[in-house]
């Protein structure tokens, strides 16, 4: 192997600040009591029950969590937990998500949003709280299509979708909205699909672990008006080539197996021209194999594993933990800049505020 | 001198102080006259400090205790092209030994640094005034640039001024010629060569100054020397010349103010002052979310400051994010704030309206500029009223607060405030850009004597249901107030989602039902319609016989001092007229209909196109007159007395 890991420099304990839940929970601590009303069979109800299901895990007291979601199906998410909530409006969940966590570090807040809400109308938030590391977890749910307006293509449509506002097929290219956020210096990046419940618990936990912003991209599916868009990566024999399964310090390899144990096509960097490509192993040997490193400092080999995926067929889409590196949090350093000036020049005395430096006096 | 006429124009036109003496103070021989008051315009490119000249000069006029007024007028661009009209930049600064109100109508004495301030502002200098002119700057390319074809200096076109003629930037660079300085660098102090000159007219401090400068270039004391010795060559320029025979006096003014211990401030300052105060008096942290914009950025600059009273200000990627932030903070239990100007306020709509919907406290500082779109950024207008009054997508009453002074800015922002705490509710804080940048002396008040705004968060269950089960309902009202309990993440048992899809009454679950979204509307409606705001104070003494006005004029906002001056000139003149000024433009006071119908004629003075009389015609059916004005600048208080006198004599 060629590549050596990097480790993470301090495993920061994210939620450090945010309460302990005092006893055991399970899964129904976290149901609402609202009757829970997506479609029949769409996508959002696997994401739900995982995360219900995974919040236990966190043990975090739930009055200390808080789910803020903008405006689309996905958006109905935070009614149906039993924590604190907030629907807002189309695309600025991120930013009012930076504003309390920026005042309240003691909370553990999460915001779900779709590919329309954040890459769409809300893409500038988004772009920018990734720049900023704000201590957010961002569940993107992305079906690539607009489902609450019934059935218009979206910022992660493939080029030429038929949709009722394209009826001649889409023109614009789509997203990828792990490159753009790799691009908006995220420090955490990861994929998952909405059915697959066991690596999405996974990727959840390494995102509620990590410190600063994580976005974590969920292909969902919307059974009403994209039936199917995900199924190159669901179907078993399809999902051997299409999926390329990312674990931190492991090669990068998939398909059918190979005698080796692990699959039979990897990925190596292109000697020529430094990008990544796909080879059969069985063919070429493993030797030049890349091994994931989700903690390399450099964004560089993460963009091009990004890049790997067709954005049509979907095939050769990377997903797991993308990138995830420790990088100073905006809330934290916040913090730090109203202690140093306390620091600095003592705690604010309002009346030596009002009263400056040049007053005079009138005496009856 | 002519020009300086001793006519207190804003209490009673005619009277006149004026005392003649000679004495040491103005230098050998020098005369001194006593004035009551003074209006001085500095005028310069934007490049040559007259905005740091104004100031310092209004510095020592307030550490001196006159009562003061300023109206710093500059250009939207940071340099625009050196010596054209579009490019000067002014500072008018009226101070006097009684109370005033506005920085006056027009210049007793102009500064004009180069030919295109004399030009640009000759138009505003009655006859007879003062003007000093930087002769230096009276060559042929720069006074052809603004269009004169010949030397005003010299062709007889400025007979009817003043005129002293300054080789300012001479002086200057002669002046500083022993610190080796390049001629660029040395010219750069001949703004402090002026202040020094206008400091021994006027018989300003000089300490305050000089302390300034040093601090100011601490970090290059030969700069710091410099502009020191440019400002005390200016000063002594003035005690020796012949041509400056005469110096004035303007004595403090000692009964125009009551008790108490003042500073000099402007209304952006004294805002940010009011919001550390609001979030003190409350106990809560203070969170600013803003995106910069002119007029507004200097809170955002101000708060940045104040960290150490644990103000966290936010500079968001743009003006919705600004207010996105703050409302996240607000249900994070901060007393959140956003502040910008018109166009921000119209990207912001959207998430004001969330707020309303939330019912979360959430202060929106508006420092009005003139409009449409872009429009003037660095000028004033009070054109935004019905878009803070009507401008969001359904019925979205917010409650609206405007200061009437640079001082009273502190005030405002204490009662914005205190209305969104208690009533749970966003609230619109109109301020001008003639508020923002001019100041004013202001009584600095008793810590202790600050209201009390502290709230109570929800800790516990509020309602019971049928079963006996105990239960939060994040939309359970007060009775009296109408305001929904505040519950923030952290609270134990009180979990609870809120959003902007209508919500059932009490329990704050999605609700599609029609009856409950009419009840909602007409709850926050009513609540705000409830807010408790104290009723209109109505200036109309009676006179000998006890009969009162038959004309009232009604302002908001800013207009307050030109409107109160131009009272003063209408019954100085005589004639009788009742003033009132709201502070509270939603709700109105409880007894504005009344007032309103108590008078045969009411005028209604206006930066925008009528907006306020627009509302009071539609709410009291009052055939309200309205006068309007849109240049920018605020009204001078002599054309505001002739509409006034027109409107009494109709």
């Amino acid at each position: 192997m060629t590549d050596t890991v990097s480790e993470k420099p301090s495993q920061i304990e994210a939620l450090s600040l945010v309460p302990k839940a005092t006893a055991k929970q399970s899964m129904k601590d976290f149901k609402s009591d609202q009757e829970v009303r997506w479609c029949p069979g769409c996508g959002d109800y696997a994401v739900l029950a995982a995360v219900q299901g995974f919040m236990p895990e966190l043990g975090l007291a739930k009055e200390n969590v808080v789910f803020v979601s903008g405006i689309g199906c996905s958006s109905r998410f935070p009614y149906y937990m039993n924590t604190y909530g907030m629907h807002s409006i189309h695309g600025r969940a991120p930013a009012i998500a930076t504003g309390l966590a920026s005042s309240r570090r003691d909370l553990s807040v999460w915001v779900v949003t779709g590919d329309g809400d954040a890459l769409s109308i809300g893409g500038n938030h988004l772009i920018h709280a990734l720049r900023r590391n704000v201590n957010l977890k961002i569940l993107l749910f992305n079906n690539r299509i607009y489902g609450l307006t019934k059935g218009q293509y979206s910022p992660t449509s493939e080029v030429g979708k038929i949709t009722k506002s394209t009826p001649m097929g889409s023109l614009d290219a789509p997203f990828n909205p792990v490159s753009l956020a790799l691009g908006a210096e995220a420090s955490f990046v990861a994929r998952t699909v909405d059915s697959d419940r066991k690596h999405l618990t996974s990727v959840l936990r390494a995102a509620a672990a990590h410190p600063g912003t994580a976005l974590v991209e969920i292909y969902q599916n919307c059974n009403i008006f994209n039936d199917g868009a995900f199924e190159a990566l669901k179907d078993k024999e399809q999902a051997q080539e299409a999926v390329i399964r990312l674990e931190h310090g492991q090669p990068i390899r998939f398909g059918a197996l190979a005698p080796d144990g692990f699959g039979s096509k990897g990925v190596v960097r292109d000697p020529a021209t430094g990008d990544l490509k796909v080879i059969d192993v069985r063919e070429q040997g493993a030797g030049a194999v890349l091994v994931h490193d989700a903690h390399n400092p450099s964004p560089t080999t993460a963009f091009a594993l990004s890049r790997l995926a067709d954005p049509d067929t979907l095939h050769h889409t990377p997903i797991g933990v993308l990138r995830d590196v420790d990088r100073p949090v905006y809330d934290t350093l916040m913090s730090e800049q109203l202690d140093s000036a306390v620091e600095q020049k003592g705690k604010g005395d309002l009346a030596t505020l009002l009263a400056g430096n040049d007053t005079w006096t009138v005496v009856g | 001198m002519t020009s300086q006429v001793s006519s207190t124009a804003e209490q009673a036109d005619g009277a006149l102080v004026g005392e003649q003496r000679t004495s040491g103070d103005g230098g050998p021989g020098k005369e001194v006259r006593r004035l009551d008051r003074v209006i001085i315009r500095f005028a310069g490119d934007s490049g040559d400090g007259m905005q740091l000249t104004g100031d310092r000069f209004t510095s020592e006029t307030a550490s001196f205790g006159n009562d003061l007024s300023t109206l710093p007028n500059f250009p939207a661009e940071i340099r625009a092209p050196a010596g054209t009209l579009p490019g000067v930049s002014s500072f008018q600064l009226h101070f006097a030994d009684h109370d005033i109100l506005t920085p006056g109508d027009a210049p007793n004495v102009l500064v004009a640094m180069n030919p295109a301030a004399l030009k640009a502002n000759i138009g505003d200098v009655p006859r007879g005034a003062e003007i000093i002119v930087n002769t230096d700057e009276f060559t042929k390319r720069p006074m052809a640039k603004v269009g004169y074809e010949t030397n005003p200096l010299e062709d007889g076109s400025l007979s009817a001024y003043h005129v002293h003629p300054v080789p300012l930037t001479t002086l200057t660079i002669e002046a500083l010629k022993e610190f080796g300085l390049s001629r660029k660098e040395a010219e750069r102090s001949k703004n402090m060569f002026a202040l020094g000159l206008l400091s021994w007219m006027y018989h300003r401090p000089t300490e305050g100054t000089e302390k300034f400068l040093r601090a100011k270039f601490a970090k290059k004391p030969d700069i710091a020397e410099a502009n020191v010795t440019a400002f005390r060559a200016g000063w002594n320029f003035g005690e020796t010349t012949e041509d400056f025979a005469t110096s004035y006096e303007v004595a403090p003014a000692t009964t125009a103010f009551p008790t108490g211990t003042y500073r000099n401030i402007s209304g952006n300052l004294a805002l940010s002052y009011g919001l550390i105060a609001a979030a003190r008096q409350a106990d809560l942290p203070l969170y600013l979310g803003s995106y910069p914009i002119t007029p507004a950025s200097d809170i955002l600059h101000e708060l940045s400051r104040h960290k150490n009273f644990g103000v966290r200000t936010f500079q968001a990627e743009d003006e919705i994010a600004g207010i996105g932030a703050a409302l996240g903070a607000a249900f994070g239990g901060s007393l959140a704030v956003t502040t910008t100007s018109g166009p921000g306020v119209a990207l912001k709509s959207e998430t004001i309206g969330l707020a309303v919907s939330l019912e979360l406290p959430l202060l929106i500082v508006d420092i009005q500029r003139g409009g449409p779109s872009t429009g003037l950024p660095t000028k004033t207008e009070q054109a935004d009223l019905l878009q803070a009054m009507y401008g969001r997508n359904g019925e979205a009453p917010v409650p609206i607060v405007a200061p009437k002074t640079p001082a009273d800015c502190f005030d405002a922002a204490l009662d914005a405030a205190r209305i969104a705490l208690t009533y749970r509710t966003p609230v619109f804080l109109l301020s001008d850009g003639y508020l923002a940048n001019g100041s004013e002396p202001w009584r600095i008040p008793e810590v202790d004597q600050l209201p009390d705004l502290r709230v109570q968060f929800a800790t516990g269950p509020n309602h019971q249901l049928a079963d006996g089960t105990e239960v939060f309902w994040p939309y359970k009202r007060d009775p009296e107030s109408l305001a929904r309990p505040w519950a923030v993440p952290g609270t134990p048992g009180l979990e609870h989602r809120i959003g902007g899809i209508e919500k059932q009454d009490g329990t704050g679950n999605i609700s599609y039902d029609p009856a409950n979204h009419d009840f909602m509307v007409r709850t926050r409606q009513a609540k705000v319609d409830g807010i408790e705001v104290p009723d209109l104070e109505v200036d109309d003494p009676a006179d000998e016989s006890g009969a009162g006005a038959r004309t009232l004029v009604l302002g908001w906002g800013s207009t307050y001092g030109p409107i109160t001056a131009a009272v003063r000139r209408v019954r100085g003149a005589g004639q009788r007229i009742a003033q009132a000024h709201l502070r509270h433009l939603n709700p109105f006071p409880g007894n504005l209909g009344e007032v309103l119908a108590r008078y045969d004629e009411v005028v209604v003075p206006e930066m925008n196109l009528g907006q306020l009389a627009t509302l009071l015609r539609a709410r009291y059916l009052v055939d309200a007159r309205s006068h309007t004005q849109v240049s920018g600048m605020p009204f001078k208080a002599e054309q505001l007395a002739e509409v006034l006198k027109e409107a009494i004599n109709d």
